[in-house]
């Protein structure tokens, strides 16, 4: 197979994916109005006084990214498990990986992506300092496709069970810990004043490593839930 | 290298290489466990600072040990079972995980005991409990996996791949949680590191902690021998083994 196939094949397979979800836009949305919930729940539960908000919004904000992930993880790959797609997919001469990456690229951009754009709006409501700001993007933007990479592989592993929430979150919450200290350590130096570009490119790389990796897991993970 | 390793890729010989070691493992790691534990439990001298409870790290110690190196080792049985396709190394991670999460939740509910009378507390989000928590997690994720699904060899797999992707995770954890306690409350506890230890104390923790290794062996072999038996159980051998066991059993209570 030449570079052009994998290209064009790659590109295919995330154009085919952005169109089902935009058939059914809800599905984009209510993750991210899930975020905004459980963000708005926290000054109800532990009280709107801004010292409290600003110490626990990276905190908050981040939790909730990671539970949003989960939530929208069922539609990475259960469709296209119960009809069939999936197994086409193993079938292609182009290597699965490649293919496995579209679809967390796709999932990315669909999940990650307006997580970050949102990310602002969540810190008002939570009172994050000023300073944290900057950061908490930052964080957001290298640390999302670590999110989708590895709840792709907990997604392709649970596809075929048809009962994956629950046992989905035993399996991927403990991987995200690295991620959840990393990301909050570095909202908390910067709103400590010390720098925090040290925490975030650590995150940088282990986004590359993860991304580097992940595809050939989730191919892996495919083929075993396939057969 | 192949030409040796071949035979054992049979599930019957195997059945019947682990059945000539187990009685021999049981009964050297009944005797160096007890040893251990009676020595460290009677007879090794009290600490001057702590008194009698430090003589939990005799059971603490070995089992945060093994809790570690039984998670790579199953790590390591997944990937030989992808790479080379043995469905006998997916059995053996079937065998190592319960055996692993029990050493680990052993390991925990020491650690927490111990720390009620030193630390004043029945846990602290300290770097070694933290991670130690989190192995925990990767390992119950790994059973629930493995057992989610019908088809064991499916489960086997996924729970294989699951376990590669934690043992990738654990340096990353180790070093993550870390650093996260110290920026965090800085050095709160320095409990771990204590003085070089006395040799009255060494010699009965080093013997425990060969006894906890061989039980862990021991466990592992017979979780893996009944493995075989519960996968193979429609094959004439496992039929006949099962036959030759009863025919015993019944002459044995015969001649009682």
């Amino acid at each position: 197979m030449n570079d052009t196939s994998n290209w064009a094949a790659f590109t295919a397979v995330m154009r085919r994916d952005l169109m089902v979800v935009m058939r059914r836009r809800s599905d984009v949305l209510n993750p991210l109005l899930f975020i905004l919930m459980v963000v708005s729940l926290f000054p109800l539960a532990v009280g709107p006084g801004p010292d409290i908000l600003g110490r626990i919004a990276a905190g908050v904000i981040w939790v909730a990214a990671l539970l949003s992930a989960l939530l929208g993880s069922e539609r990475l790959f259960r469709d296209d498990f119960l009809d069939g797609t999936l197994e086409q997919l193993t079938l292609l001469p182009q290597p699965l990986p490649l293919l496995a990456g579209a679809k967390i690229v796709v999932h990315w951009l669909l999940s990650g992506l307006p997580l970050v754009i949102l990310a602002p709006l969540c810190a008002l409501l939570l009172k994050l300092p000023a300073e944290g700001w900057l950061t908490l993007m930052a964080t957001l933007v290298v640390g999302t496709p670590i999110l989708s990479a590895v709840t792709a592989i907990g997604a392709a592993l649970t596809v075929s069970l048809g009962r994956g929430g629950a046992l989905l979150s035993l399996l991927l919450l403990p991987l995200f810990i690295p991620l959840l200290i990393f990301a909050t350590g570095a909202v908390e130096a910067a709103l400590m004043g010390t720098a925090a570009w040290p925490q975030v490119l650590l995150l940088a790389g282990l986004s590359l490593l993860t991304l580097l990796l992940a595809p050939f897991a989730v191919a892996a993970a495919i083929r075993v839930s396939v057969n | 290298m192949w030409r040796w390793l071949h035979p054992y890729a049979k599930p019957e010989v195997v059945y019947h290489l682990l059945g000539r070691w187990q009685p021999w493992l049981s009964i050297t790691a009944a005797l160096t466990l007890g040893l251990g534990i009676v020595w460290g439990l009677v007879f090794a001298p009290a600490d001057y600072q702590q008194g009698d409870s430090y003589r939990i790290i005799f059971v603490h110690v070995p089992t945060a040990m093994f809790s570690m190196s039984l998670y790579i080792a199953l790590a390591i049985a997944a990937f030989v079972g992808r790479v080379w396709q043995l469905k006998m190394a997916d059995w053996g991670l079937a065998a190592i995980a319960p055996v692993g999460l029990t050493f680990t939740f052993i390991s925990l509910v020491t650690g927490a005991i111990w720390g009620k009378p030193m630390w004043g507390t029945w846990w602290e989000w300290d770097a070694r409990l933290t991670s130690q928590l989190i192995l925990f997690f990767l390992y119950v994720g790994v059973l629930a996996l493995y057992h989610a699904f019908s088809d064991q060899r499916n489960g086997a797999k996924a729970a294989g791949i699951l376990a590669m992707v934690g043992v990738i995770n654990i340096p990353i954890i180790r070093y993550s949680v870390e650093w996260w306690n110290t920026l965090h409350q800085g050095a709160t506890l320095t409990v771990f590191e204590r003085p070089p230890m006395a040799t009255s104390m060494l010699i009965p923790l080093l013997v425990s902690i060969l006894g906890f290794g061989l039980l862990a062996g021991a466990l592992i072999v017979q979780r893996m021998r009944n493995e075989i038996l519960r996968q193979e159980l429609r094959r004439p051998w496992v039929k006949h083994v099962l036959n030759q066991d009863r025919a015993t059993e019944l002459s044995k209570t015969e001649q009682a």
